[in-house]
């Protein structure tokens, strides 16, 4: 016999296999799931949840698809949060600190109390990154907060109101746009293409036999 | 090291550890193209005839799909029993996008910015895609000693010679404005500090090619576009699903019936022109392969453009990724990115043995690990499972410590989640269903060949790879042919007038499952996947 444990999905006892995840925990209980499922895999923060163990205060939050059930479990799913996004006009911006201020004036009140950062279901320092953008310092901000998923938990948990992950994704377009040294070898090559440079060579693979398309394929030097 | 490893596992480590540094002072052998021919025939899943079907109806009658895919092609409509008055129109637009993954936003983008009226229905969020799970990179030739000639010739003979060679020309030569387009939209490329970008090395390439955004690659995309369709003011329509086209009385597509997910109601979309983004079918389960593909992956957009008419290629080639996480159970089917074997893992068999090239293409790869765990030189983890060692601790000791953090900081999470450190021990991998070679013919500009106002771009369109995609190529793919989509989907409309909108080719079809004595007892397209326990 499978080890069963004993969880609660919105407050009702279910007995599941302790091994399954809180999704597949979900649907072995006999949900079918609408909201609060995406990739399954921990990239889409479709699946952001609250829960608490039975007996203990703390309330956690975690994603859904990559954290096992325990006994005691008092499940919620959040199957949507109002984050705040603020629309811009990307090609308009600087990456100045001005930007923040304007479009997530709200940084600005955050009181330091890092229940953004206990909460974040990627271990990132929320808060931390929240401070870079405070004092303009994108580059610095995108790398903290890079591997953010969006899934929201920061957001639900701030007395400030800040949407963190649209502030995180600001600065990374601004770091990624403005910050970052360009691409000088990407230029030059569209460049290329768009003067018609590989124009012949293409058109003649295109209409070589197989046969021969084969034989340089198979011939090919492969860069070490 | 790790308790979640039993001693079997632990003692075939130990071989592993033993063998790393004399594996590590040479290359394994590349294959032959006769080698690599011989171990798909035995291996590969495409060649398992039990697998697949013949079909019944339709364009692509007489020709083999899937099993689970053959079902949804030979099942009749929701709306022959669900009537749905195509007269009430609820969206009036130019452009209908369907699906809200990679290629359906930046299909918008460009429509919008082509001064299109655009909208996009997605089934769940705007986002939840593959797109959003694709780690490794994404290829386009910009370095120096690479060109879009030579990235040709690694798609053209990764997929086996099978592609549409105007399709393959559209794909490498737009590569470098693709990756142009991105980042001037903000996407963070791995660069150094000089603004060179990273670049490395996908199975089947000849240069190193491969961009990449950690291994957070399409996440950093896909978050990005769909931003920018957010800050466009470009409506998106969640958790409804196109679950059928509507067809006018000149043979074009005139929009498409939608079905509220959440309330099961259903609404009308017009449109002048029609964008199939739907993505792939990872969760029809073909083979009864585990998937590393999203929820909602389930050929929907196949399903849909053929009932209207339209035909499929390489419908019967699927991709199995070589390095699909077997265990533990919880990330089963989990992606486990080639971007690991890009920056130095081996695939090690049970007695530590680097048995075969570890960038081979992924049908050759996948199909070599069948072959080391039906050949009894797997790794059979405590889930009853097998699979072969991706030896990541490699990778600390080829780009020092801390490489696996910096690189491939998701991998490593995954991994933690579950108390395995990939720093200090190997991983256990197993092919993973990952991608639909093939989908919706499609011409050059990206119409579908039968229907003249219908598009297809990203997963659900076919002909792009041939009969297997590299590494890197379907990033590229959703972006160069989703922004096409767009230009084009643009363009078009204003030339077109519709007819009389109906559904008529729902009832010919279904007409013509009952002459073929097709009977499923289900609907399609499916939708989602039915992953609920019942007890009653």
């Amino acid at each position: 016999m499978e080890n069963m444990v004993n969880v609660y999905f919105f407050g009702k006892k279910y007995s599941v296999p302790g091994a399954l995840t809180i999704m597949a925990a979900m649907e072995y209980a006999g949900y079918t799931l609408k909201r609060g499922c995406g990739c399954r895999h921990g990239f889409c923060g479709a699946c952001a949840t609250m829960y608490r163990i039975k007996g203990q205060n703390e309330l956690k939050t975690c994603l859904a698809c990559s954290t096992k059930v325990e006994e005691g479990m008092y499940i919620a799913s959040i199957p949507f949060f109002p984050t705040d996004k603020r629309t811009y006009e990307i090609n308009e911006l600087e990456a100045k600190q001005q930007v923040m201020m304007e479009l997530y004036p709200e940084i600005y009140s955050c009181i330091g109390c890092n229940a953004c950062t206990k909460a974040c279901t990627q271990s990132l320092n929320v808060m931390q990154y929240i401070a870079y953008a405070q004092r303009g310092d994108f580059a610095k901000c995108a790398e903290e907060s890079f591997d953010c998923v969006g899934c929201g938990c920061c957001s639900v948990r701030c007395p400030a109101g800040i949407s963190h992950p649209m502030v995180g994704l600001l600065a990374r377009r601004l770091n990624g746009k403005y910050i970052a040294n360009e691409a000088q070898h990407l230029t030059k090559r569209v460049e290329e293409i768009n003067a018609g440079e590989f124009d012949e060579m293409i058109e003649a693979y295109m209409n070589k036999p197989v046969a021969e398309m084969q034989d340089l394929y198979n011939n090919r030097d492969i860069e070490k | 090291m790790s308790a979640l490893y039993t001693d079997s596992m632990m003692e075939s480590i130990k071989k592993v550890e033993a063998s790393r540094a004399a594996r590590m002072a040479t290359e394994p052998r590349r294959l032959t193209a006769d080698e690599k021919d011989a171990l798909l025939k035995e291996f590969h899943p495409d060649y398992n005839d039990a697998s697949f079907a013949e079909i019944k109806v339709g364009p692509n009658k007489g020709q083999r799909a899937p099993l689970q895919l053959a079902e949804m092609l030979h099942s009749t409509s929701r709306l022959m029993t669900d009537k749905v008055d195509i007269s009430k129109i609820d969206y009036d637009v130019d452009v209908l996008v369907i699906g809200g993954g990679g290629a359906g936003s930046s299909c918008a983008i460009e429509a919008h910015n082509a001064g299109a009226n655009v909208m996009i229905v997605t089934k769940l969020r705007i986002g939840d895609a593959n797109t959003m799970m694709a780690e490794g990179g994404i290829q386009a030739a910009d370095k120096e000693n690479d060109s879009p000639v030579q990235h040709y010739l690694d798609c053209f003979g990764g997929g086996h010679f099978a592609a549409r060679p105007e399709l393959v020309k559209r794909l490498v030569m737009e590569a470098p404005d693709a990756i142009k387009w991105l980042n001037e939209l903000g996407v963070e490329f791995d660069k150094e500090e000089d603004g060179t970008m990273v670049t490395t090395h996908g199975g089947g390439t000849s240069r190193k090619r491969m961009h990449a955004a950690k291994d957070y690659s399409g996440a950093e995309i896909m978050r990005t576009v769909r931003d920018e369709v957010l800050n466009l003011g470009i409506p998106v329509v969640e958790f409804t699903s196109a679950v059928e086209l509507i067809m006018d009385d000149k043979g074009q597509v005139a929009g498409a019936v939608l079905l509220n997910m959440e309330t099961g109601d259903y609404s009308v979309a017009r449109a002048k022109t029609v964008v199939i983004a739907t993505g792939g079918a990872g969760r029809m389960h073909y083979n009864d392969f585990p998937t590393s593909n999203h929820y909602g992956a389930t050929a929907d957009g196949l399903v849909l453009a053929y009932r209207a008419g339209a035909s499929l290629l390489y419908q019967d080639s699927i991709q199995y990724h070589p390095t699909g996480a077997v265990y533990p159970d919880q990330i089963l089917g989990a992606l486990v990115t080639e971007k690991v074997r890009s920056v130095g893992a081996q695939l090690v068999n049970v007695d530590g043995e680097a048995y075969i090239h570890p960038l081979e293409t992924r049908d050759v790869n996948a199909s070599g690990v069948i072959r080391e765990c039906r050949e009894g030189r797997g790794v059979e983890a405590p889930n009853g499972r097998k699979g072969v060692w991706l030896d990541t601790p490699m990778i600390e000791i080829l780009g020092g410590e801390g490489t696996i953090e910096k690189r491939i900081p998701a991998m490593f999470r995954m991994y933690m989640n579950y108390g395995i450190d990939m720093r200090k021990v190997p991983i256990l991998i197993f092919p993973t269903l990952h991608y639909q070679n093939g989908g919706v013919e499609i011409n050059g500009d990206g119409f579908t060949t039968k229907i003249p106002n219908l598009l297809v771009a990203g997963e659900a369109a076919g002909g792009i790879h041939g009969t297997n995609r590299l590494m890197g190529n379907s990033l590229l793919d959703v972006i160069v042919f989703g922004r096409n989509a767009g230009k084009k989907a643009a363009a078009k409309y204003k030339d077109v007038t519709l007819g009389n909108m109906n559904l008529d080719h729902v009832a010919a079809y279904d007409s013509e499952l009952k002459s073929a004595g097709c009977d499923t007892g289900v609907v399609s397209p499916k939708l989602l996947p039915n992953y609920a326990r019942h007890e009653r």
